[in-house]
């Protein structure tokens, strides 16, 4: 197996139409990501120089990636000094292999798990479960997927997709009698019976939210306690790690420390944030007696090196982006057929499998808005990677024989302004047998999907073009004379346009001073979170921030 | 001073209306714009889809179209977003990968023109209604125009600017995802609608007639009378009525 995973029979399409029907799923996808990049939204606002600190951010994660040799070199160096066993390996199926070794040798029955992503990704619960070591995942979010026997739709929320009502009687079931659908009952009750999970575990199976360099620890961020758990209550620890999950130093840690919790659930910082730094030591209290840090490719380095996806790998695992997503929002995590899901596993899943064919289509399944870039905290220009991923496929040949054929009809009748009008002209004609009352709602053509929910503008009698030989002498008779300050004002941008000064005149509003004289008015484009119907909302679903890495 | 308008296809073909009410608002500046013929399309449904050599076709014709020009007007910040993608389309081409920075300059989405070039902020329009604005995603984080309309509708006597919930969510166009992925797009737009009716606004505004076709399309089809318009025509009905 060189890849983590085989391509999904079906299309986003079909997996899309599924949680398109599915009322309960959409009414709890929107539920909470509306919550989240609301937290989020206000998190960065009470920052106060959120902007500054997500360039820092993004600066530290394209240095850091720039020299990942060098960083994991010394990681490992720092690491094995301090007395992990670190181990290094190209594909999952590698990964997988080292710690099924170290589960036999150390004949281990059970394994308690934090919440771990790229655990996801390899798919490490089956093979555990397949030498006969129970895997248990204590990210109450995870515990809940885990029973529904189902994966992960969100990055930072497993179990987005369940509502209330559904996770009291998946909890029913494990207990063996009828649990209501209340929050702390619920939780109270998977609380209990974890604690015993812990107490016999042989192994605690982690993630690595950041890994430091100069010191060769690594770190967990959580909200729950039960990763502190995993890694002081079992003998022996073992750490997965993405190869790109490195930082420098302790001082690059407090930055993501600020970005992360509150890209991810707009907290100010994270309930439990752990550095681990090698086994226990004799003066200490608890922690494990061996611990293992595996390191692991399986397609990331095919990122370094390629200028349109290498900041692929700055991405810190927040999930901001899936929240900002209003196509996430409403076909959820599953629609994107693999572990990542939302814009980052729309273009992160094919990049790290290096097949764009096969996976070309969950690119598709983005309208390019940039809401995903607005909202990375290391500003990844996810919407830009995704008209990549769309020309590779289109460049290796795996476009669809009708697409093709239009887009070489499209670009014969862009490429002439002659030839745009006959196609006009001729367009005027033909919509004669579809024109009604100045629409089209016949569901014909291209049409088919568009006109099942809109109705067409016929087109107008004349064109613009066509309107403008009458219109421009009409208008040049209306001409007023210019201000003599705005004529000025006109040729000093030309002039210092030539002087080298780009963007003269173009003040990016979201930047500097602002273009308003007075106070601003009461509009503004926040959410209302108020309106939101909380009767149907999930309990709090492993309430995130788990260590995703 | 040359200050061309850059038509876009759509409000050639579809919305003459828009690009009128352009060329007659600057007008009122002393603000002559021409209409070079060559232009047709800035290349993003091909650009989008991943078609680039079909894309460089169009995308040239308006490289050509603007090379003498000082200002470039368009009424779509999604259109003058896409020449800031030009430099990339372009990368292996010199002659018009130059062509296409200095474009990049000298364009301007018709609010940016306004405020910042002609620093106009306060047309004497009145239009005494109900209005709410979508802020189309790639005039607003492309091109960063945020601030512009809002400006320009606040000194709008009469009009009562009203808060569209989740304004800064995509309607659902976003080119070919709108016919490729049409169930999609459709949950997309619905939800969008919805939000315009929640407004209780009378007429919806922006800066993109493809999203404004889209939401008024659907509006349409589910026979809500809201009043779909470009904030050009906004501020000419508004300058006429005075």
């Amino acid at each position: 197996m060189s890849a983590a995973q085989s391509k999904p029979r079906d299309t986003v399409k079909e997996r899309a139409e599924l949680a398109l029907n599915n009322a309960f799923l959409r009414k709890a996808v929107k539920y909470t990501t509306e919550k989240l990049r609301g937290g989020k939204q206000q998190a960065a606002e009470e920052h106060g120089n959120w902007e500054a600190w997500r360039e820092r951010g993004r600066q530290i994660r394209l240095h850091t990636i720039a020299h990942l040799d060098y960083y994991l070199q010394e990681f490992a160096e720092n690491a094995r000094a301090n007395g992990v066993h670190v181990h290094v390996a190209d594909t999952g199926a590698e990964a997988v292999e080292i710690a099924l070794a170290i589960a036999e040798q150390k004949r281990a029955r059970s394994a308690v798990k934090s919440k771990s992503m790229v655990t996801e990704e390899l798919h490490l619960n089956q093979a555990l479960e397949g030498i006969g070591v129970e895997a248990i995942e204590t990210d109450l979010g995870e515990y809940i997927i885990q029973l529904a026997g189902e994966a992960p739709s969100h990055i930072i929320i497993p179990a987005i997709h369940k509502n209330r009502q559904q996770i009291a009687e998946l909890l029913s079931k494990d207990a063996g009698e009828t649990l209501p659908p209340d929050t702390t009952v619920l939780a109270g009750f998977v609380r209990k019976k974890l604690r015993e999970k812990f107490l016999e575990a042989d192994l605690g199976i982690t993630g690595c939210n950041f890994a430091i360099a100069e010191s060769g620890s690594m770190v967990l961020f959580e909200n729950e306690g039960n990763a502190r758990m995993v890694t002081t209550v079992p003998e022996t620890q073992i750490t997965f790690m993405g190869m790109e999950r490195i930082i420098p130093s302790w001082s690059d840690l407090e930055v993501m420390a600020t970005l992360l919790p509150r890209s991810a659930t707009g907290q100010k910082l994270t309930v439990y944030m752990s550095g681990i730094t090698g086994p226990k030591r004799q003066e200490d209290g608890d922690g494990p007696e061996e611990m293992h840090i595996i390191i692991i490719d399986n397609g990331r380095s095919l990122q370094l090196g390629d200028p349109e996806f290498q900041e692929l790998l700055n991405c810190i695992r927040c999930g901001a982006c899936l929240n900002a997503c209003p196509v996430y929002r409403h076909i959820g995590g599953h629609a994107y057929g693999g572990t990542y899901s939302g814009p980052i596993g729309a273009v992160l899943t094919p990049a790290l499998q290096g097949n764009v064919a096969e996976w070309d289509d969950i690119a598709n399944a983005s309208s390019l808005c940039g809401a995903c870039y607005e909202a990375c905290p290391v500003k990844i220009p996810l919407h830009d990677m995704l008209v990549y991923l769309r020309r590779r496929k289109v460049e290796q040949g795996y476009s669809p024989t009708l697409e093709r054929w239009a887009m070489k009809g499209y670009a014969a009748v862009m490429s002439s302004s002659v030839k745009l009008q006959r196609t006009l002209k001729l367009g005027k004609l033909g919509q004669k047998l579809v024109v009604r009352d100045g629409v089209i709602k016949a569901r014909i053509g291209p049409l088919e999907g568009w006109n099942r929910y809109r109705h067409t503008p016929g087109l107008p009698e004349q064109s613009f073009r066509e309107r403008w030989e009458t219109l421009e002498p009409d208008i040049r008779g209306s001409l007023q004379e210019m201000d003599a300050g705005m004529k000025e004002r006109m040729q000093q941008l030309v002039r210092s346009r030539s002087e080298g000064n780009e963007n003269q005149g173009k003040r990016d509003s979201s930047e500097g001073e602002s273009i308003r004289s007075d106070a601003p008015t009461a509009y503004s484009g926040k959410r209302n979170s108020d309106r939101v119907d909380r009767e149907e909302s999930g309990v709090n679903k492993g309430k995130g921030g788990g260590n995703h890495g | 001073m040359k200050v061309s308008l850059f038509v876009t296809c759509i409000s050639d073909a579809v919305y003459p209306r828009v690009a009128e009410a352009i060329a007659r608002l600057l007008a009122r500046y002393g603000v002559a714009v021409d209409l070079p013929p060559v232009q047709t399309c800035c290349g993003q449904p091909a650009y989008n889809s991943g078609y680039w050599q079909e894309a460089r076709e169009a995308a040239k014709t308006i490289l050509d179209a603007f090379a003498d020009s000082d200002f470039v007007v368009s009424p779509s910040g999604s259109c003058t977003g896409m020449i800031h993608h030009y430099d990339k389309l372009f990368e292996d081409d010199p002659v018009y990968l130059e062509k296409a920075r200095v474009l990049e300059q000298k364009s301007y989405e018709f609010t940016q023109f306004l405020v910042h070039v002609l620093g106009v902020t306060d047309l004497g329009a009145v239009y005494p209604h109900k209005v709410t604005y979508h802020p189309s995603c790639h005039g607003s984080r492309i091109l960063g125009v945020k601030e512009e309309p809002l400006v320009l509708m606040e000194r709008v006597k009469g009009l009562e600017l009203v808060p569209l919930p989740f304004a800064e969510d995509c309607c659902g166009f976003g080119g070919t995802f709108a016919v490729k992925m049409s169930d999609i797009s459709g949950a997309m737009v619905t939800e969008k609608a919805d939000h315009v009716l929640e407004s209780e606004a009378e007429v919806l505004v922006g800066l993109d007639m493809a999203c404004l076709m889209n939401i008024s399309g659907h509006l349409q089809y589910r026979n809500e009378p809201v009043r779909v318009m470009h904030l050009a025509e906004l501020l000419y009905e508004g300058v006429k009525q005075t």
